[in-house]
């Protein structure tokens, strides 16, 4: 396993060099060899931990030069976040962050623990490493491209392309230190360089917009940071380890709220939803990877390596009943949205919540749908994404109005869209099995609110996908034509992606058997069938039968001999389905809107009482928690 | 063997069913009305007649999607009348829909578009309800699976009374029945000219009709299950509830007048929650 440090360190490496090149090809071929060596690496993390038995392997007892090393590396963020708190005096998020470090140290002062691995490899990090590896290396391959064309767009802002690509690989390199490690203190030390960067790339553009979100976003994170670093004073004092998996096995109540609260935030659940939001501010790889395979996905890593001592708990009841109503609030306030990146963030928060929802029932069946639905959520949403980016690039806007008949006008990234949108709630698409067995789990669990919030949620969440697909495949000519000046690299990002997503669906027997029953079984100990294989094998079937029946109807229609005739629209077409006669005898424009249902869910109806109902039940179900354990 | 024989009948019969009933419930409607109505076969001629006409169309791929929404709803029913997963077969009846839309969106047609708007609307209306039925049948008999279903000891109604009448409810909308036909009816529409299949005309609207019969079948399948059980009695009581639910949802048709679609949605959505909701936690509850 000597590639562990590798892995972690080469990102980190790669983001030392970007910002220091001055010619845009050398910094393309750097990220370019960058982005393959991280995957390099992490295919080659895999085989090795493949050839070893693919069991849970622990590494690194003694690391005293590294703590120190990490305890001036925390020193140096706090020192960055308060210098940056002054500057744009938003004092409050200094003294979160200096209050979390003090506790930090404080705890390593008082309360030493026996020295125990601090790198862990199991199957479930290893599932995270290789998502966040590839996902997130072609993230880095589309943003080179992608950037270029951004500020070809976008001349009011100063162009630090360099920084922000050097951003992305310092993500890496915290992400996968975060999922490999097994010791709570290493954990917080890569989740706060993960809280910061976010905080820095969504301040990008520097305007006051960036500024603010950025900022929210930081005391968002910071607050679960500070529940983390509280979690391992707690856990040190009482439990004498800062082990995470020895901390799941005691159960104590106290540690598991507190690194719970930890991850609802990274997780964006309500009421820490804002941040994502307003994350959008930043270029679009940024965006795609914080809400796909990396920073959010920490979030619900963290729940889930809790799950197993979250089951039937206060805790869980908490995390579940969270994202349960997050699922559902965010699902319906993402109808009344057209701003196509704004409905992409509602639907990763509204997903994530199904995963939260999961993770806080603790159970087999719950965790095996948590894994599945994160593996196909990073994939789409990262695909969706790239293509709401480059469709951006392309018309100057997002607005999900713009994109009426993308299909005439730009036909690749049309299909590229549709594969994302079907992967994300089409039967028999991954993301809908996984909400299949979510449900029945939740039955199991005997949890009414729950199974409704569910049966809701999947009904807004079909309306606000559909719309958005109707809208993709109108066959409608206008004058205003698209020239596609998406580039090769970007191109090629999505390509794969889109053949991920489908390969995923139709190996979905061979990713269920292999790598999700290892992961729920290394996790309980335990793992029985949740899906029989013939149910397996008839998804398999009806994967294939969406994709052919509409390609063999279309073989069968083609040679049907059709007579084309106008559209009806009431005054009489002027012959192009797009002007008609009005009843001043006038040439009309005609133009079709979607339904957005805005008096009706609307973020500004629906999100305060949302904000107000997820905190108090937050708080108050944390108080019972540490009430009922004191 | 009897999977395969059920299957195979349903392939071939339900289109006939489903134009039988229509003609019966043509009649049936003018009775209430006062009116003789049209013969009872009326719908095979007129499925005949569209299917001989010339092929007009709008677009290239309204035909193919139709297509596909024809096939979709089939494979649905195949599901439901083999005995697999209650759920997928749901799911699938879903996605069926979803080509619909896409077919009355793809016109890109003032009237089709506001029709597949309502029609989504429609959806997300109804999918709530047919979720906590799957689970309602999952906690009476034990089994997603409509074949264990049928066979259980009880009749799935005795436990689930709230979900068959939160079920009724929502069979006005598949079967397009007034107050919720909202995307197209089956009458002259005022405001919407033909909702959804305004741009459809002759093969198409034909495809279009003959899967509709299809969803029927569908639909008065999932009523039945209700009613089936192990013993061969349960059998003609199913299919006499079928029979009458069609004719309460054809009284309703002819006594209420079209809703707005906040009306639809509220009612669907509190209906859901009043019957099916307390229909599940009264279940969880005595398991």
């Amino acid at each position: 396993m000597g590639v562990l440090p590798f892995l972690i360190g080469w990102p980190v490496l790669i983001a030392l060099i970007v910002p220091f090149l001055k010619s845009e090809r050398a910094r393309s071929v750097t990220v370019y060899v960058g982005a393959g060596g991280v995957m390099a690496l992490a295919g080659a993390l895999l085989v090795q931990w493949l050839l070893s038995g693919g069991v849970v392997m622990s590494f690194y007892e003694e690391t005293e030069l590294v703590d120190h090393l990490m305890l001036a590396g925390e020193l140096v963020l706090m020192a960055l976040i308060v210098f940056l708190s002054f500057k744009y005096r938003k004092y409050p998020v200094a003294l979160l962050s200096v209050a979390q470090t003090a506790v930090l140290i404080w705890t390593e002062m008082a309360f030493p623990v026996e020295p125990a691995s601090h790198m862990k490899v199991d199957g479930l990090a290893m599932l995270m490493t290789v998502i966040a590896a590839f996902v997130g290396s072609f993230i880095c391959i589309y943003a080179v491209g992608y950037m270029k064309a951004y500020h070809h767009h976008h001349t009011e802002y100063k162009d630090r392309t360099g920084f922000f690509l050097s951003m992305l690989f310092l993500f890496f390199g915290a992400m996968f230190g975060l999922v490999l490690s097994g010791n709570l203190v290493w954990m917080y030390f890569f989740w706060e360089i993960t809280s910061v960067v976010s905080f820095l790339l969504i301040g990008y553009t520097r305007t006051e917009e960036a500024v603010r979100n950025s900022f929210r976003a930081l005391w968002m994170n910071l607050l679960g940071g500070l529940g983390f670093a509280l979690a391992i004073t707690v856990s040190a004092a009482a439990l004498h380890t800062v082990q995470l998996e020895e901390v799941v096995q005691a159960g104590a109540p106290i540690p598991i709220a507190l690194l719970a609260l930890a991850g609802l935030t990274k997780s964006a659940q309500l009421p820490f939803s804002s941040w994502l939001l307003g994350a959008m501010v930043a270029p679009t790889p940024s965006s795609a990877l914080l809400h796909s395979a990396t920073m959010v996905k920490a979030g619900v890593y963290l729940l889930i390596r809790l799950s197993p001592a979250m089951a039937g708990t206060m805790g869980g009841t908490m995390v579940s009943l969270i994202g349960g109503f997050t699922f559902i609030a965010c699902s319906m306030m993402a109808i009344a949205q057209n701003d196509g990146k704004k409905v992409l963030a509602f639907s990763t928060i509204s997903n994530l919540g199904l995963i939260v929802a999961c993770a806080g029932i603790g159970k087999e069946e719950t965790i095996w749908a948590a894994v599945l639905l994160m593996v196909f959520h990073a994939v789409s949403k990262s695909m969706l994404f790239q293509a709401v980016g480059s469709i951006e690039n392309i018309l100057g806007s997002r607005d999900i109005e713009d994109m009426h008949g993308l299909l005439l006008r730009l036909p690749k990234l049309t299909y590229i869209m549709g594969i994302g949108i079907a992967g994300m709630y089409l039967a028999p698409f991954g993301m809908l099995i996984s909400k299949w067995v979510a449900l029945k789990a939740f039955v199991d669990a005997g949890d009414v609110l729950l199974v409704l919030f569910l049966a809701y949620g999947s009904a807004t969440t079909m309306l606000y996908w559909t719309k958005w697909l109707a809208k993709l495949i109108s066959i409608h000519h206008t004058k205003v034509e698209a020239k596609d000046i998406t580039r090769k690299d970007q191109y090629l990002s999505m390509f794969l992606h889109s053949v991920c997503v489908v390969l995923l669906c139709l190996l979905f027997p061979l990713l269920e058997r292999q790598v999700v029953t290892p992961i729920v079984l290394q996790i309980f100990g335990s793992a029985h069938e949740v899906l029989s294989m013939s149910v397996l094998t008839t998804m398999a079937v009806m994967l294939i039968s969406v994709i052919f029946v509409p390609a063999m109807m279309f073989l069968v229609t083609r040679s049907a001999r059709r007579v084309y005739v106008p559209i009806y629209m009431s005054g009489a077409n002027k012959g192009d389905n797009t002007y008609f006669v009005n009843s001043f005898g006038e040439p009309e424009h005609l133009y079709l809107s979607n339904w957005y249902l805005r008096f009706e869910f609307g973020m500004r109806h629906l999100m305060r009482p949302s904000l107000i109902f997820s905190a108090g039940l937050l708080i108050v179900m944390l108080c019972l928690i540490v009430g009922g354990a004191v | 063997m009897t999977q395969v024989l059920s299957v195979i009948g349903y392939l071939l019969l339900a289109p006939f069913a489903g134009g039988l009933l229509d003609g019966a419930g043509r009649i049936v409607s003018a009775r209430m009305q006062g009116r003789k109505g049209p013969p009872l076969l009326q719908p095979f001629y007129d499925i005949w007649k569209l299917f001989t006409k010339q092929m007009f169309a709008v677009n290239s791929v309204q035909l193919l999607l139709n297509l596909s929404y024809l096939v979709f709803l089939a494979v649905a029913g195949c599901m439901l009348f083999a005995g697999a997963d209650i759920l997928m077969c749901l799911f699938i009846l879903t996605t069926a829909d979803m080509f619909l839309i896409m077919a009355a969106s793809s016109d890109s047609s003032p009237y089709s578009t506001l029709g597949a708007g309502r029609e989504m609307i429609q959806m997300m209306a109804y999918e709530p309800l047919t979720l906590l039925m799957a689970v309602g049948f999952y906690l009476a008999t034990g089994s997603f699976h409509v074949g264990t279903i049928i066979t259980s000891e009880y009749s799935a109604v005795l436990f689930l009374p709230g979900m068959l009448v939160g079920f009724f409810f929502i069979t006005a909308i598949k079967l397009r029945k007034s107050p919720f036909d909202l995307s197209t009816s089956h009458h002259a529409h005022q405001e919407m000219v033909k909702g959804i299949t305004t741009e459809m005309a002759g093969p198409t609207f034909a495809i279009m009709n003959v899967a509709e019969y299809y969803e029927m079948v569908l639909m008065l399948g999932l009523v039945a299950i209700f009613f089936i059980n192990r013993n061969w009695w349960s059998w003609p009581i199913a299919i006499a509830a079928c029979l009458f639910v069609y004719f309460l949802e054809i009284l309703w048709d002819n006594v209420c007048c079209r809703v707005k679609w906040k009306t639809l949605l509220g009612s669907c959505w509190i209906a859901t929650l009043l019957s099916g909701g307390l229909n599940l936690l009264i279940l969880m509850l005595i398991r």
